[in-house]
């Protein structure tokens, strides 16, 4: 799901693509600033102090806090997010289409506030038991949506032929369902694995001790840069061991899909006395997923009394929000097209290569590339552009550049190579073929990779804490400082403020990863 | 007066030689068919022509301009040659009325010319609609009045009719030729269909790994091979082993007349070995066997309605099976039945 599992054969052109090599060169060299930065930093601390300091008893009990939490989550996602999937696409469970959209709407909900949703209602809800729940019910939906769609896009007549071969409704799920649904599996765990490595508001909440928090704590209120700095290489490294070894894992992998032909009709599995249990469970993921954060915040707003609703602030931290949000949304759309039109319309070594560098600032969580670009500017720019909206809005484009990517990437694959190859043969040139025939067909992955970026820079907290404008507050940051003075009612009405701006745009990405892998890509190559 | 020059053009996909010199001259308002099995390298050929692939080694010139080769090399878009892909290629997000206005200058795009066009290609009053709500035979008409908006002195068909129906296809290729004629547009269509070629082209080129086997009219191509493998390549074959005699050739099947102009010099002279085409359609068949005439038993037959194809094993050659073509499908032969057989026509020969 990460991109570049699937091979690309394009004809070779017969002219070097000079503006676009150097336009994509330029955009992964800002990509890669951040990560750049961590390693001179740790490099300027010395190699035997930063061995000292990663090699502490405390690093020790960060990694176990890290990684039992983010196996135990990863696994609870994989079963509830298939499960769920399988649930809405292959049976005649009722109100299909509801569930549809409910389930996965909790993916417009920022972790922290189904932290606090939870937290301030019950101290049960605390430590790891209290993180597990928390975190599985704010990612399970980024097993769900991949796996949904890729659902859909296989064919539902393999599961008919396994059951004429005898094998049994169990044995069919397992062996075919499961196996068609394998990478989307696989791609949604990678995702949920690394939010959990990046993720800091949820757990400081339920003051749960991870990398993350302890990192914040050492660089905001210790000011112990090498220390932060060790910790972020720990994270990082982390993070490359989980991006390397899914793309090793795939590697193996081979996807087998059936010709293009007619879409099969699909016989949708009878629950019969399962009906009302498994509706059950849907009602109860919902209501813990969507129902307590929203619920708890409106209940806080209530219990906080008429002083609780903030008007004046709470517009100008929106119009921030959005503006930063807007602006981060262009740039990394900007961004990603060099690239992608680089990488699927001219395959190539050097291209593939500079197309991968860019994912490694997956690896990089927002708390490290927002400490790298603070620092930067503070450090080596005299404090130039210290802590100023263009910044944050770098950080945000950097930050979020690899889910730009994989749309605008997408949507290249997905547009036909020939398309542009007439308008050649028609006399237009290649600036004139961009605008009227590249950039009209992939509009569709244009506007799902903003809307993305908009999306999680409108629920980002970590990198936004670090970088935000001296005297500017964001709907996150305003939320952050009430929730912390436990002024739970003054808290509340941003928390449904950020909810309801990132609704828009995860339901109009609903839309596009929906028709996705249907017309998966065709590439055109030549037939000699 | 040549519209169209490739000059010993290679190209090869990694490693892999897909063109091997290969050699090709048009002539302007011709109308030119490549034909040959997937893999010779005739979609190769026509990229190359295009401008979407550079040749390795060779030139190709349009009319007077030196387009590829000698290190000069113009882009797609200033060849001005019109370009039919096999599947269309209509801008999905643009209307009829767009697509084919897409090559001509803003002002021009919504006139005349493109309504002219539309009519041409038996598409008006289909301006608005989108490529979706086009059926595939009227997506080729719009993708063919695109090409020729840009008033092209030669346009590319690559195998434009592969994806439609047979019902649909006949009508279409009449309408194309119709079109490209009144045009008066030097045209170059790729297909592996010998019908297609034969029956559309003034001149059907012969593709055969990598190079042009043979260039010339559909009658003087079937008739007139240049080599047995040729041959084989076009229609239905029997190859027998003759000897030159009194200026004709000695076979199982009786002392044929050879073809003017095959055969070549040597091999005339009485007593030379020879290989010999006889196409199923010469081969007679007769149910009385009598005089001295080449006996055979028929295997089986496959009735077609217009014609039928009968199998023969050879008495003379326990080994050779004979393939016949009749007209006459009312009498067919029954299985196991021995007939007589005889050679009507010309034949051409080899040296073997």
């Amino acid at each position: 799901m990460l991109g570049g599992d699937d091979a690309i054969v394009t004809a070779l052109r017969p002219r070097r693509p000079k503006v676009l090599l150097g336009a994509s060169l330029f955009v992964v060299a800002v990509v890669v600033l951040p990560l750049a930065f961590l390693l001179t930093e740790a490099d300027g601390s010395g190699a035997t102090k930063l061995w000292h300091l990663v090699w502490r008893s405390l690093t020790a009990s960060l990694l176990w806090n890290t990684v039992r939490l983010t196996v135990v989550v990863t696994v609870l996602c994989a079963v509830i997010g298939t499960l769920a999937a399988y649930g809405v696409e292959r049976t005649d469970l009722p109100a299909r289409r509801v569930w549809a959209v409910l389930v996965v709407v909790p993916f417009a909900i920022p972790d922290f506030v189904v932290s606090f949703g939870w937290s301030s209602l019950s101290t049960w809800v605390q430590g790891f038991r209290g993180a597990v729940v928390v975190m599985t019910l704010a990612v399970y939906p980024l097993v769900y949506l991949p796996v949904s769609a890729s659902l859909r896009g296989a064919d539902p007549g393999q599961e008919e032929i396994a059951l004429s071969l005898g094998a049994s409704r169990l044995s069919t799920f397992v062996r075919i369902t499961l196996g068609q649904a394998r990478r989307a599996i696989l791609g949604g765990c990678l995702l949920v694995a690394l939010v959990i490595l990046a993720e800091y508001g949820a757990f400081e909440i339920l003051g749960y001790q991870t990398f993350t928090t302890e990192i914040f704590t050492e660089f905001t209120i210790g000011f112990d840069t090498s220390s932060a700095c060790a910790l972020s290489l720990v994270l990082v490294a982390l993070s490359l061991v989980l991006l390397v070894g899914d793309g090793a894992w795939r590697g193996g992998g081979r996807l087998s899909r059936g010709g293009p032909g007619a879409q099969r009709l699909l016989v949708r599995r009878r629950l019969g006395r399962g009906k009302l249990p498994v509706t059950s469970a849907y009602a109860l993921l919902v209501l813990a997923g969507l129902g307590v954060p929203v619920g708890s915040s409106i209940y806080w707003i209530f219990e906080g009394g008429a002083h609780a609703l903030v008007g004046a602030p709470l517009g100008s931290a929106a119009l921030h929000t959005v503006g930063y949000s807007l602006a981060a949304a262009s740039v990394a759309t900007a961004m990603a097209v060099p690239v992608a039109l680089l990488v699927v319309r001219h395959p190539g070594g050097l291209h593939l290569l500079l197309e991968r560098t860019t994912f490694l600032v997956l690896a990089m969580p927002g708390l490290v590339v927002a400490l790298a670009i603070s620092y930067f500017s503070e450090h080596d720019l005299n404090g130039f552009g210290h802590q100023s909206a263009p910044l944050l809005v770098l950080a945000y484009s950097i930050l979020f550049f690899p889910l730009a990517l994989v749309c605008v990437r997408a949507s290249v694959a997905q547009s036909p190579v020939g398309l542009e190859e007439v308008a050649g043969s028609l006399g237009v040139r290649r600036p004139g073929t961009l605008v009227r025939v590249t950039l009209p067909l992939i509009a569709p992955g244009l506007g799902a990779a903003f809307c993305l970026v908009f999306l999680s820079a409108v629920t980002e907290l970590t990198a936004t804490l670090i970088l935000i404008p001296t005297g500017a507050e964001t709907l996150a940051t305003q939320f952050w400082a009430y929730q912390q003075n436990l002024s739970y009612g003054q808290a509340a009405p941003f928390a449904l403020v950020i909810i309801a701006i990132a609704a828009v745009p995860s339901y109009v990405l609903g839309r596009f990863f929906d028709r996705l892998p249907l017309r998966r890509a065709v590439a055109q190559h030549p037939r000699p | 007066m040549t519209d169209l020059e490739v000059t010993s053009v290679h190209k090869s996909y990694g490693g892999r030689a897909v063109l091997r010199g290969l050699d090709l001259a048009v002539v302007a308002g011709s109308f030119t068919s490549i034909l040959g099995p997937s893999g010779s390298g005739k979609t190769t050929l026509l990229r190359v022509i295009a401008g979407f692939e550079r040749a390795d080694r060779g030139v190709v010139r349009l009319g007077s301009e030196l387009v590829d080769g000698t290190g000069r090399f113009v882009a797609p878009d200033r060849r001005r040659i019109g370009y039919v892909p096999q599947d269309g290629s209509l801008f999905p997000h643009l209307s009829v009325q767009q697509n084919v206005g897409f090559g001509l200058p803003r002002r021009e795009r919504r006139g005349q010319r493109v309504a002219q066009l539309l009519e041409m290609v038996g598409l008006e009053g289909l301006e608005g609609r989108y490529p979706h709500e086009l059926s595939g035979g009227q997506q080729q008409r719009v993708a063919l009045a695109r090409a020729l908006a840009i008033e092209p002195s030669l346009v590319l068909l690559d195998e434009p009719f592969a994806s439609l129906d047979a019902s649909l296809r006949a009508a279409l290729r009449q309408d194309v030729r119709r079109v490209l004629r009144k045009a008066g547009t030097t045209a170059l269509l790729v297909t592996h269909d010998q019908d297609e070629a034969f029956s559309l082209a003034d001149r059907v080129a012969v593709i055969r790994d990598g190079r042009i086997g043979q260039y010339d009219t559909p009658q003087a191509l079937y008739a007139r091979p240049l080599s047995p493998e040729l041959a084989a390549g076009l229609g239905e074959t029997n190859f027998l082993r003759g000897i030159t005699r009194g200026g004709g050739v000695e076979t199982p099947l009786g002392l044929l007349r050879l073809e003017d102009g095959t055969a070549p010099g040597g091999t005339r002279v009485d007593g030379a070995a020879l290989l010999v085409l006889v196409r199923p359609e010469q081969i007679v068949l007769s149910s009385e066997p009598g005089d001295d005439r080449a006996t055979a038993r028929v295997v089986d037959a496959e009735f077609y309605g217009h014609d039928a194809v009968v199998r023969l094993r050879a008495d003379w050659d326990d080994s050779k099976v004979l393939i016949a073509r009749t007209s006459d499908a009312g009498t067919l032969p029954e299985e196991g039945t021995r007939v007589a057989l005889s050679v009507r026509g010309r034949v051409v020969a080899w040296s073997a």
